[in-house]
């Protein structure tokens, strides 16, 4: 059992709302008095990946489970996966359309990002059936 | 040196977010892909761009930039300015371009 456990819908094709659910961890990681660097680290990785729910997953689930010594996130969606992980993992590589683009995501740097800001970091994907990545942020390790 | 007064040097008009303007203002960032800003901006940074949306100021409130500097009268979007005024993101506006601006703020904050 954490000491907090928190968990988000994250609606699909409407990226007016994606940024709520990581800003409310950062606001509760603050209260807690969590590491600035540690928050700010949560904080960018969960953003990264809402936009991914977003764009790709047609929504989803966010789960954090906040503990003192390390943050875990687990993004949960049912959209179509992730055919090749190793090749989505490049930096530069992004399948996301030109609306997408436009409004200056699709730059291929989403799970990079997340993967330099966490200490660590798992993806499980089965083409048509969703995919989960799952993250943890531990203070003062990076 | 505070964004506020930075601002004041710099000529920029404030957009949105006045409660930010104690933010301090500690290098610069430019750039429009997000996740390009996301990954490399620092925490305090003025970040310069063009891209004056409500996914900027998730950006900038969650990657902790000082202030965000809309350049060439890029305009801020009517949610991304209520967004702005509602988190405290400071957004300033100026008609010059990302290089001058940059400029401006090396001289200023040398």
């Amino acid at each position: 059992m954490s000491m907090l456990h928190l968990e988000y819908q994250v609606p699909g094709d409407d990226f007016t709302r994606a940024g709520e659910a990581s800003g409310d961890v950062k606001h509760k990681l603050k209260k807690l008095g969590y590491e600035p660097d540690a928050i700010r680290r949560v904080a960018i990785a969960m953003y990264e990946g809402e936009i991914n729910l977003v764009i790709h997953g047609g929504g989803g689930v966010a789960i954090v489970d906040v503990d003192p010594d390390r943050v875990d996130i687990a993004l949960i969606d049912h959209g179509p996966g992730i055919p090749d992980v190793e090749q989505a993992m490049q930096a530069g590589w992004s399948t996301a359309p030109d609306n997408v683009r436009a409004l200056g995501f699709g730059a291929g740097m989403g799970l990079p990002n997340m993967k330099k800001y966490t200490d660590e970091m798992t993806i499980d994907s089965v083409v048509g059936e969703g995919t989960t990545v799952k993250m943890a942020v531990c203070p003062g390790r990076k | 040196m505070t964004v506020k007064e930075l601002a004041g040097i710099c000529g920029w008009r404030l957009l949105a977010g006045e409660d930010g303007q104690e933010n301090q203002a500690e290098g610069c960032y430019i750039g429009d892909l997000l996740s390009w800003v996301m990954g490399r901006a620092q925490s305090g940074d003025v970040w310069l761009t063009v891209m004056g949306n409500l996914n900027a100021i998730a950006v900038s409130a969650l990657a902790d930039t000082a202030c965000i500097v809309l350049c060439e009268d890029a305009a801020l979007d009517q949610d991304a300015a209520k967004r702005a005024e509602m988190q405290g993101i400071p957004v300033y506006g100026t008609g010059e371009n990302l290089y001058r601006t940059a400029i401006k703020v090396h001289d200023t904050l040398q």
